[in-house]
């Protein structure tokens, strides 16, 4: 029986319990959110009076299956002071924490900066609300589209203080509700920056020690910023200044044109500014399909007031300062000669994101990392310099570089709880949806038709591609956005899909029943039978399954999930 | 019809474009006559795929120079500002040349390749290839735009706009102030202008921050007067520009004030000429003028002056007495859709009083005699200067009056109201010398006499059937007095 972690005992002014305490323990299962505080406490306390109804009958089918593991005996007490330690309380982190509660593991999180991360603080949050914004602003200012609606709107402005406020206020309500949630739970939230001082031993803040049966990884990235490029904060800046908003340049440079680098051209140039993007590839959104690249850049480029320069690498990048503007100089990708130099007010760079992984003492159990990513198998078990795993390790999210998006890291740190209690789990990354929330967006799940083909070549089989336009849609046709495309790669001969792709309005809503079908295993022939409410957006989907052309009249089982 | 492509999408999301590219048939014909030999030789034009595309890019020949189409076949892959398209020919022949390769742009209505009907033409078809591109430079070349057409392209297929690249060599244009010296740096936004307008960002000096060439130096160079910018950049709190912005008025952004001047705020009735001007520019007005000869009505002033009849009144007396034998300009265009014709013809008359502007309205002009006018037009100055007047007394008009004679002012322009069909201004009356029809000089009082109207229901011959009445009114006008 182990003892109560003082720290617990401090963040939370109900009293910590574990599920694997003995029954003796008065009230075991106080902790969790709804659950009937109100029989003990003459008033509600806040934090549970917000909870909202699933959230409590969650709650209760929780503790049911809390009691079944402790009648169960799962052995006699841990000799750790918890049964898993999470290093990083981002997105992944949180949600490997809240299934380690339900899987009933005493569960800490340790967190260095604020809970939350990059996507609650610095990524997909706050970009959200300034997209959000540019989305609106774009509506008011496209007087063709409001006219064919018959709409009449006078000229429409914004508050650049206004607009930064909603981001920051959304990040801080959505970091205080990820805090709540663990808190609520029972998951312990440790401060300071967290090392592993050896097998199963982790060091948080200055000198408290800890002890944990397991150990997962999850501290995320930083965004990377190239050798010679000088980043102030101010005219030079990464996404992490730009969220915050703080001034709308008139001509700002977007270094690298992926998913942040596009969704920043949306904002800024629904705000008034100029872009011009630099790409080191020969073609503007590398890693996008590249039929759904070019319809992207037909209407998220080249009407709006942008330009480009493709196939060049801004070699130094200096702040505006002594009366000079931003000076980015360009050279070619391949030959590295001087290409052109650029004159802007800003320039933003979005030429990825880094893993951040030092200090993290991963030298004391022998493991190196790979340009900074932490080595991992395919169940996201730590690999050491030798080669072999390192028992009780694992690496989840941006840290780890499989696929470097925020759920696909809670996806990881499901399947790492999954493995420790028990059952084993391998994630299937080409199941892992993705979206870039332009105007309108852009989202994909699986492969792109190269990588498709190039599988398909490999592997002896071959593939069709189905397509359907937003045109045809009633509901995108009402809201007068028929700009779109949805386009699925296929196997005609056995009906799975291998990867689906769409551009147009609320894509990013659309793909999970193509996501969902690929981690299901769904056949073709099998879900073009499901029924959609007409009328709506997910026809577009409705008709893609239904004009695949597929030859296996009969559902195959579900395939075995493929681990990347 | 000759020369024609029809193109015709794979994707089924394009569904929205025309179906068929048809140059006009002047081309044809005029080209015929001086080149009667090429008659089996075709162009290939770039077709419009797009209702807002001005140029296409060939992604890529589906056939070669040397094989033979049929008509309904693809021959090459056009990349619009919407999608890729395949273009089909609608001729027989042989495909002899491609004159604007793959990856290169041409604008719509530019020769891309040449289809010769048989063999016996490949020679010859060869040669006004060559001439086609020679002349064009290449890939963006025998870019001559549809308006340009009487003259065979292959022979003029003119030098090529120079379409600015993004990066050009370093040029003496813009003066820079801060930025690299001798840089031609251009906005994204300007260089998109400058590519459609088809300017040359190098002979543009910059005004922008660090001397770059802004999107309105670009329009200034094309010669374009801006729509009212969006606010965009802005605070939202700016009432004006809404309100200007919603009327379809002019709101420019303007330049800070001049040290030490004042800002004065309208005062309400200020305001109201202000919105009422920006109102009038929504209307299509239109102007007749006409020299009316005052002689004998100088000589009836001259008579009833003494029994208390003004100028004004005798002008609104015979403006009425002119309306009531020309009803529309009488009338009010309301709905854009209509006439709405007036049972009661008031004449506003424009008075500056006490720094402002109003017109007070004498009712039923028509109706009452010079006398009781002139009586009534007294009050209604005197109930002005004390600004007792009642909404009825000033904006009931149905025609306004404008004189500015008194001051000498010889004629004007006057804005139309909104509201009103037409608006009348009078300038003085003037010694002319007049060359009579029998070859004697006169000397005669002449007034010039401009009316401003609604084009939308007031056309050129009725103002000018109107005027002539109402001159001849003012050169008779013992009916006056009536």
């Amino acid at each position: 029986m182990h003892s109560l972690s003082s720290s617990s005992a401090s963040l939370s002014s109900v009293p910590s319990h574990h599920p694997r305490h003995p029954p003796s323990v008065p009230l075991p299962t106080l902790r969790f959110c709804g659950l009937r505080p109100e029989a003990l406490f003459p008033r509600p306390l806040s934090l549970y009076s917000s909870c909202s109804s699933p959230a409590r009958r969650s709650a209760r089918r929780l503790r049911s299956t809390v009691l079944v593991s402790a009648s169960a005996g799962n052995g006699p007490p841990s000799k750790f002071d918890y049964d898993l330690v999470i290093i990083g309380a981002g997105v992944g982190g949180h949600g490997a924490a809240l299934h380690a509660v339900e899987k009933g593991l005493k569960t800490a999180i340790i967190e260095g900066d604020v809970v939350g991360g990059t996507c609650v603080n610095r990524g997909c949050v706050p970009s959200k609300a300034l997209l959000a914004v540019s989305g609106r602003m774009r509506e008011l200012q496209s007087d063709h589209h409001l006219k064919s609606l018959g709409l009449q709107v006078a000229a429409a402005g914004y508050d650049r203080q206004g607009v930064a406020d909603h981001a920051n206020n959304l990040a801080s309500k959505i970091r205080s509700n990820l805090t709540n949630s663990m808190k609520a739970l029972g998951v312990d939230i440790l401060t300071g920056v967290g090392t592993i001082l050896g097998p199963q031993k982790v060091k948080y803040g200055k000198d408290n020690i800890i002890t944990a049966k397991n150990i997962i990884i999850a501290t995320g990235s930083v965004p990377f910023v190239p050798k010679g490029i000088e980043v102030d904060g101010k005219t030079v800046i990464t996404s992490d200044h730009a969220l915050k908003l703080e001034f709308v340049p008139d001509w700002i440079a977007i270094v690298g044109s992926g998913y942040i680098g596009l969704e920043f051209s949306d904002v800024y140039t629904a705000l008034g500014s100029e872009v011009t993007f630099v790409e080191a590839l020969d073609q503007l959104m590398p890693g996008f399909d590249p039929e759904i690249g070019k319809l992207a850049q037909r209407v998220l480029i080249n009407p709006r007031n942008i330009d480009y320069h493709t196939g060049v690498f801004a070699s130094k990048i200096t702040p505006a300062r002594d009366g000079k503007p931003v000076m980015i100089e360009l050279i070619d990708a391949k030959t590295k000669e001087p290409k052109d130099t650029l004159e802007v007010d800003a320039a933003l760079i979005a030429t990825g994101r880094a893993p951040f992984t030092n200090g993290l003492g991963l030298e004391n159990i022998n493991v190196v990392t790979q340009r900074g990513f932490v080595p991992v198998d395919e169940r996201m078990r730590v690999i050491d310099a030798d080669g072999k795993l390192v028992p009780h390790v694992y690496c989840i999210g941006d840290a780890n570089g499989k696929m470097m998006l925020a759920h696909a890291a809670s996806a990881q740190g499901i399947s790492v709880v999954e493995q420790v209690t028990g059952k084993d789990h391998i994630l299937n990354h080409l199941s892992i949806p993705a979206a870039c929330f332009t105007h309108p967006e852009i989202s994909m799940v699986g492969l792109t038709e190269p990588q498709a083909k190039e599988k398909a070549d490999k592997d002896g089989f071959t593939i069709s591609v189905a397509k359907t336009s937003f045109k045809a849609n009633t509901k995108a046709l009402a809201e007068n956005e028929g700009e779109g495309l949805a386009k699925m790669i296929y196997r005609p001969d056995n009906g799975e899909i291998l990867g689906v792709h769409i551009f147009g309005l609320h894509a990013a809503d659309l793909i999970h029943e193509a996501s969902n079908a690929i981690a299901l295993g769904t056949k073709i022939q099998d879900i073009k039978f499901a029924v959609h409410a007409h009328p709506t957006l997910s026809e577009v989907l409705d008709e893609l399954f239904k004009s695949a052309k597929v030859n296996s009249p009969v559902s195959s089982p579900v395939s075995e999930p493929v681990g990347v | 019809m000759a020369n024609s492509l029809l193109h015709s999408s794979k994707l089924s999301f394009s569904s929205s474009f025309p179906s068929l590219l048809l140059p006009p048939p002047s081309r044809v014909r005029r080209t015929a006559p001086s080149f009667s030999v090429n008659a089996k030789i075709r162009e290939i034009f770039m077709p419009a795929l797009s209702s807002t595309m001005t140029e296409g890019k060939i992604v890529s020949w589906v056939k070669s120079e040397g094989d033979v189409l049929s008509k309904g076949e693809s021959v090459v892959v056009v990349e619009s500002d919407k999608a890729d398209m395949d273009v089909e020919t609608f001729y027989d022949g042989i495909l002899v040349a491609i004159v604007v390769p793959e990856g290169e742009s041409a604008p719509v209505g530019a020769p891309i390749g040449i289809l010769a009907e048989s063999e016996e033409e490949i020679a010859e078809a060869k040669a006004k290839a060559a001439s086609a591109s020679a002349g064009g430079g290449g890939g963006s070349g025998g870019a001559q735009t549809s308006s340009a057409l009487p003259v065979a392209p292959a022979v003029t297929a003119s030098p090529a706009p120079a379409i600015p690249q993004p990066s050009p060599p370093a040029s003496a244009a813009a003066p820079s102030g801060g930025g690299t010296p001798g840089k031609l740096i251009a906005t994204p936004a300007a260089k998109k202008l400058a590519k459609q307008h088809k300017v040359d960002l190098n002979k543009i000096a910059g005004t922008g921050p660090f001397g770059r060439v802004t999107p309105a130096d670009v329009e200034a160079a094309a010669g374009i007067v801006k729509p009212p910018p969006k606010s965009v950049a802005t605070t939202a709190a700016e009432p004006a520009k809404a309100v200007a912005a919603g009327t379809g008025g002019g709101a420019k952004e303007l330049p800070p004030p001049l040290p030490g001047s004042s800002i004065v705020p309208f005062s309400t009735m200020q305001a109201a000429v202000s919105k009422n001007m920006v109102e009038s520019l929504s209307v299509p007005t239109f102007r007749v003028g006409y020299p009316v000869s005052t002689n004998a009505l100088d000589a009836l002033y001259e008579k009833v002056k003494p029994k208390g009849v003004t100028m004004t009144a005798i002008l609104a007396k015979a403006a009425a007495m002119a309306l009531v034998q020309h009803p529309v300009v009488n009338a009010t265009c309301k709905d854009g859709k209509s006439f709405t014709y007036n049972s009661n013809i008031n004449i506003a008359v424009a008075v500056a009083i006490n720094g402002g502007l109003i017109t007070p309205v004498l009712q039923d002009a028509d109706k009452l005699d010079l006398y009781l006018l002139s009586q009534k037009w007294k009050e209604l100055v005197d109930k002005a200067r004390s600004k007792q007047l009642q909404p009825h007394e000033y904006n009931s008009g149905t025609f306004t009056l404008s004189n500015l004679g008194m001051f000498g002012v010889d004629r004007f322009d006057a804005i139309l109201p909104p509201g009103q069909g037409a608006i009348m201004a009078v300038g003085a009356s003037k010694p002319t010398v007049v060359a009579g029809s029998d070859g004697f000089f006169s000397v005669k009082s002449k007034m010039q006499v401009n009316v401003t109207a609604d084009h939308r229901i007031i056309y050129g011959a009725d103002l000018a059937a109107f005027l002539q009445t109402f001159a001849k009114i003012i050169e008779n006008p013992e009916g006056l007095t009536l």
